[in-house]
């Protein structure tokens, strides 16, 4: 089986966000980036089929040369070799046209995306690629069982889960539960060596234009500082919530 | 051309997201000066639609539809979206219209936003406010295709009621075959869901063991709230992962939030950070989630929530 893993190198969740370039572009100076924990959970899987399953296990990112240490990281945690589209990008649709041609091109069988990245937190890419692709698709994907080319996948729903059956090829929106987050790996020495001589493949992209544009980034206003209610007064606490927040 | 709309129901039963969706669209549609088309499938009492803004419904009464299923559901509103020759569709943010709207976006060339949290701010060259950086801020986004999907975020627009009729066409799209199909669902039938819940009720380690859950469901109960958990209380086992709020569990963009016991991690509040009010109950008031409720009460979750059913319980009462 052939697996591909799309990496989306995102900022750390504790990062400040800000923007520059009069609000227009996101500011990462000094902000740590990561990859997508959506994604991480995905590869930790991948990662199992390949053990278990003797799957080979590529890594891909739509991005510019200063996603490579994130596609490093996912060499060190174990997977085989690297693709980087040299292109930045710009929106789900766009990123989504470049990753179908990778998967078209590397006759993937499975690919295992985040349900969303925690950046942009589009949750578009996956179901644009199957949709591209004509491949089958489970987002959301809590669970997943490969047995030759019949699969069995878990798909968190609204108030619960559905089991579904499907089959390759096929690809994945995963998320935690996928794989539990104690089983997340950190790199170890030998992982990070190895990884510097493992392929990182850079390829030119394709014309893809995207269809949606952020013109613009804003904060939310600062909020007013927390109303301390006492212990013994919970009255209180009902009334504000009833006459002042009007929530219930 | 109009405004499409896809409503979703459950067991026949239009949901509280497919009101609030029409009610969005019913704005987009006197900013374009045009109508609201809803499609709904295998559901009753469409004609109520009428009274959120739509003026047509078009109704599929479909058996192979009886489960949800992202491609052929997709392919259901693309059909629908070209018989009105549809320039905006809108979608709610359930797991489901999440699912599959970005199929219905490659199959109609739309530009798709999703988490839009507000009526188009412009609707030439068309641009929508959402939510991005996992509620750390909001983007303005500019659809440039011909055809735009619009996923709106549960519980950002609200219902409002227009008072209008809507007329009801039967509609039969041919449906695809699927490589998906559901072998089984699991899912509490008596309680409402994190996604569709307009209160939150959520408990964290605070609360000591899972043994101690019957206060938070009690509190629930009170409130006809969903009940939600930490992640440390998931990743212990003691409520399903299902519950679990926060960056990489469920969002929560709820009118109230209740957190028992919950410091307020960076993760969790990230997830949360879009509910309109927030209550926090912690013995520690060194606890980082006070910096980010709204009101918050310093105290023993095991003294503070049975006071507070009992004193909603009478406030209940005297409001019936």
């Amino acid at each position: 089986m052939k697996i591909l893993v799309c990496i989306s190198h995102v900022p750390d969740t504790t990062s400040k966000i800000n923007f520059t370039d009069g609000d227009s572009k996101f500011d990462t100076n000094g902000v740590q980036f990561v990859i997508n924990p959506n994604d991480e959970f995905g590869l930790t899987r991948a990662m199992w089929f390949k053990e278990k399953q003797g799957a080979s296990v590529d890594v891909v990112n739509v991005g510019g040369a200063e996603t490579e240490p994130t596609l490093r990281k996912a060499l060190a945690i174990g997977a085989d070799s690297a693709i980087r589209v040299n292109t930045e990008a710009t929106d789900g649709f766009s990123v989504a046209k470049q990753l179908a041609k990778v998967v078209n091109d590397g006759g993937y069988d499975l690919v295992i995306a985040g349900r969303e990245s925690i950046d942009y937190n589009g949750a578009m890419v996956p179901g644009m690629l199957a949709g591209m692709t004509g491949a089958n698709y489970v987002t959301n994907c809590i669970g997943l069982e490969v047995d030759g080319t019949t699969v069995k996948a878990v798909r968190e729903i609204d108030g619960g889960k559905e089991t579904v059956n499907t089959s390759l090829p096929l690809i994945i929106g995963g998320q935690k539960g996928l794989v539990e987050e104690s089983d997340l790996r950190i790199p170890n020495m030998r992982g990070i060596m190895m990884a510097r001589k493992k392929p990182l493949k850079v390829i030119e992209p394709i014309e893809a234009s995207a269809e949606t544009k952020s013109v613009s980034f804003e904060k939310p206003a600062p909020k007013g500082a927390v109303k301390l209610v006492d212990a013994d007064n919970i009255d209180e606490l009902v009334s504000l919530l009833h006459n002042e927040a009007k929530v219930i | 051309m109009s405004i499409l709309v896809y409503t979703e129901s459950e067991n026949g039963k239009l949901k509280k997201a497919a009101l609030e969706v029409v009610s969005y669209a019913k704005a987009v549609a006197d900013q374009m000066g045009t109508s609201v088309t809803a499609v709904a499938v295998n559901a009753d009492n469409v004609e109520s639609l009428g009274n959120y803004g739509a003026s047509k419904v078009l109704l599929v009464k479909d058996d192979s539809l009886k489960d949800f299923n992202a491609k052929k559901y997709a392919t259901v509103v693309a059909e629908a979206a070209k018989n009105e020759a549809a320039k905006v569709v809108v979608v709610s943010s359930s797991a489901d219209s999440k699912y599959l709207a970005p199929l219905l976006a490659v199959n109609l060339e739309a530009g798709y936003v999703s988490n839009v949290i507000a009526a188009p701010s412009n609707v030439e060259p068309f641009t929508v406010k959402r939510s991005a950086f996992t509620n750390k801020a909001f983007a303005n986004v500019e659809i440039t295709t011909d055809v735009k999907i619009v996923g709106l975020s549960n519980n950002s627009y609200g219902l409002v009621e227009s008072g209008g009729n809507a007329s009801v066409e039967d509609f039969s799209p041919s449906i695809p075959e699927s490589g998906v199909s559901v072998e089984s669902v699991d899912k509490a039938t008596d309680k409402v869901s994190i996604a569709d819940a307009e209160i939150v009720v959520s408990g964290g380690r605070g609360l000591k063991g899972p043994e101690n859950w019957g206060m938070i469901e009690e509190l629930a109960d009170v409130l006809g709230a969903a009940t939600a958990c930490s992640k440390p209380v998931s990743d212990l086992g003691w409520r399903p992962h299902s519950e679990h709020v926060g960056q990489t569990g469920k969002p929560v963009a709820s009118n109230l939030y209740i957190a028992v016991g919950i410091s307020g991690a960076i993760q969790h509040l990230a997830g949360i950070n879009s509910s309109k009010v927030k209550v926090v109950i912690n013995t520690d008031a060194e606890a980082p989630f006070f910096k980010a409720a709204d009101y918050g009460v310093v105290g023993d979750a095991f003294e503070v929530v049975p006071q507070l059913i009992e004193k909603l319980k009478a406030f209940k009462a005297s409001n019936a």
